[in-house]
């Protein structure tokens, strides 16, 4: 068993439960810029890719490095925005003053 | 090139994963929800130029030209119509998935032939996964675009030869972690039976599920992320991947509670086949319809209208005109609330997205437990495109495919309207009962041009 490993599956199921949690409280009227926003997040994969591709150890892991950056980074990108866009609709109502 | 020190790097990591709860964290509230996108973007940002200063990076050119195509495809991947956002989540799913597997991939080739049992166990389960949900999402993704069929595709034996594919991949993944250096031919055969997988899992799910499995394929996307986290030992990767894991497998479940499905049902793909009714007798009952007038009449006479939309809704492009209708009521003094089901829409929360877009706001978005309460004394319920989520055979008909489902319990409002274009039965195929008390007023027609009717009696037109 590798070193890290432990101490990985201890980042694992803690980040878990703090996910768990945190998510639980997301308001349901969210759920859908919560999955984008997830994304998002997820897309920090994009740092993996730059690393594999960028090492070159050999053909293959730049070309599969790009592609994976290409992909994690689209996701970046789309998934920022479009969470951005939907908030922005989100608005209360206009208290009249009548 | 500057290079950062490593414990600077990791310091960086550590910022950004802080950045990513406290982002989901501001998601509690619509009120502080874009501080917490803004706090997203910082945290990517400072782990992605962080990252570019990595002293074992010998080679930047791919990199950039990836980073640029990638900004070229999510760019206007972020701008789509908020009705195509389910099929643009499953797409980002199978980016994601499609990152995390090619990387497992390449770090196989990299590490050929100097693997370890664990290290190959390891890589074996991230590809299976990253590769299965990248195939599963594109089929969502060309399901939700309609560029493939809605309806479930099935076939008999097909569970059998699902779960054999599967079992092949876990086989050849086997063979590979007792020899790990051995057979380099087995891996791209254990990815290609899993893309195999992935398509054989989600072909058979009809459009009705899609909520579901968009969900449930989140929360695999999660998951491959943070096994590609233990692959590399990358702390970054492992939180990310469980945050997003966990927030898709919390709305699986939610989704499976809102459609009464187990989750073991849910897991090992019996969900989706059609359900057919037990054809029930059907004797001669009748219905009342009524004119845009005779609505319009009774909707002004009333105190509170609960509005129950449907994805009917959406299709027929009618939420423009239900604002003009909550507007229109909302000036004679009329308290126009909308009850959102669980799985209305056609991913997790699609309906609010679609009618913050029509520019109705949230405090007047209601979820199903406060209609439920709330409907006992509410004027008028207004079913615009719902059908199943409403029917009361849900409560009452045990024979009935969705007994058990929670649903609005729109019958139990002193009147209720249902725009529908016609008597046909809803998605599953059930006949509702609700369209046939005498309470219950059919406004038959297009939605869109029925609810501009209606605010036309209201003498709402051209405000």
């Amino acid at each position: 068993m590798p070193q890290g490993f432990i101490s990985n599956v201890y980042v694992f199921v803690l980040a878990g439960f703090v996910g768990f949690e945190v998510i639980r409280r997301v308001s349901p009227l969210l759920h859908t810029p919560l999955m984008s926003l997830t994304n998002a997040l997820d897309a920090v994969v994009v740092v993996a890719a730059i690393i594999i591709a960028g090492r070159a150890e050999t053909k293959v892991s730049v070309v599969l490095g790009a592609v994976a950056v290409a992909a994690a980074f689209s996701n970046m990108v789309g998934g920022f925005l479009i969470t951005d866009r939907m908030l922005h609709m989100f608005k209360l109502s206009r208290r009249k003053k009548q | 090139m500057i290079h950062v020190n490593p414990d600077l790097t990791e310091f960086s990591y550590i910022v950004a994963v802080g950045l990513f709860i406290l982002a989901l964290k501001w998601l509690s509230s619509p009120a502080t929800a874009r501080r917490g996108v803004l706090a997203g973007e910082i945290g990517a940002a400072l782990a992605v130029l962080t990252t570019f200063f990595n002293p074992t990076l010998v080679q930047y050119r791919w990199i950039l030209v990836a980073l640029i195509v990638g900004a070229i495809i999510g760019i206007p991947l972020g701008m789509v119509h908020m009705t195509a956002v389910p099929q643009r989540t499953a797409l980002s799913h199978a980016f994601g998935a499609l990152a995390a597997a090619t990387i497992g991939i390449a770090e196989y080739y990299v590490r050929f032939p100097n693997l370890t049992r664990f290290g190959m166990t390891e890589i074996s389960l991230e590809v299976i996964i990253g590769a299965l949900s990248f195939t599963g999402s594109l089929i969502a993704a060309g399901k939700l675009q309609e560029f493939l069929p809605q309806r479930p595709i099935t076939y008999k034996g097909q569970n059998i030869v699902s779960f054999c594919t599967l079992g092949a991949a876990i086989v050849i993944a086997l063979i590979m972690i007792v020899e790990p250096g051995r057979f380099p031919a087995l891996f791209p055969a254990m990815v290609i039976v899993s893309l195999l997988f992935g398509v054989m899992l989600v072909t058979p799910i009809g459009g009705a599920d899609m909520p579901t499995v968009i969900a449930l394929l989140n929360s695999y996307v999660g998951l491959s992320a943070a096994l590609l986290g233990f692959v590399l030992d990358s702390k970054v990767l492992v939180v990310a991947g469980a945050l997003d894991g966990s927030s898709g497998f919390i709305l699986a479940v939610i989704m499976c509670k809102a459609m009464n499905r187990s989750f073991t049902n849910v897991l090992f793909g019996a969900f989706g086949q059609l359900q057919v009714s037990a054809a029930a007798a059907q004797e001669d009952r009748t219905v009342r319809s009524a004119s845009p007038e005779e609505a319009a009449g009774i909707l002004a006479a009333s105190n509170s209208v609960i509005v129950i939309p449907g994805y009917g809704m959406a299709v027929a492009q009618a939420q423009h005109k239900v604002r003009e209708l909550f507007d229109t009521l909302g000036k004679k003094g009329v308290d126009v609330r909308f009850a959102i089901h669980p799985v209305a829409g056609r991913m997790p929360g699609h309906m609010n997205v679609l009618l913050a877009e029509a520019d109705i706001p949230y405090d007047k978005l209601i979820d199903m437990e406060s209609a439920n309460s709330d409907l006992p004394h509410t004027d008028v319920a207004l079913i615009i495109g719902a059908n199943d989520v409403t029917n009361p055979a849900a409560k009452t008909d045990q024979g009935s495919p969705i007994y058990g489902m929670p649903i609005i319990e729109a019958d139990k409002a002193r009147t209720v309207m249902v725009i529908k274009r016609s008597l046909s039965p809803g998605f599953a195929g059930i006949d509702n009962g609700l369209y046939y008390m005498d309470k219950t007023l059919m406004l038959f027609g297009d939605a869109r041009a029925f609810v501009g009717d209606i605010v036309r009696e209201l003498g709402g037109e051209g405000h």
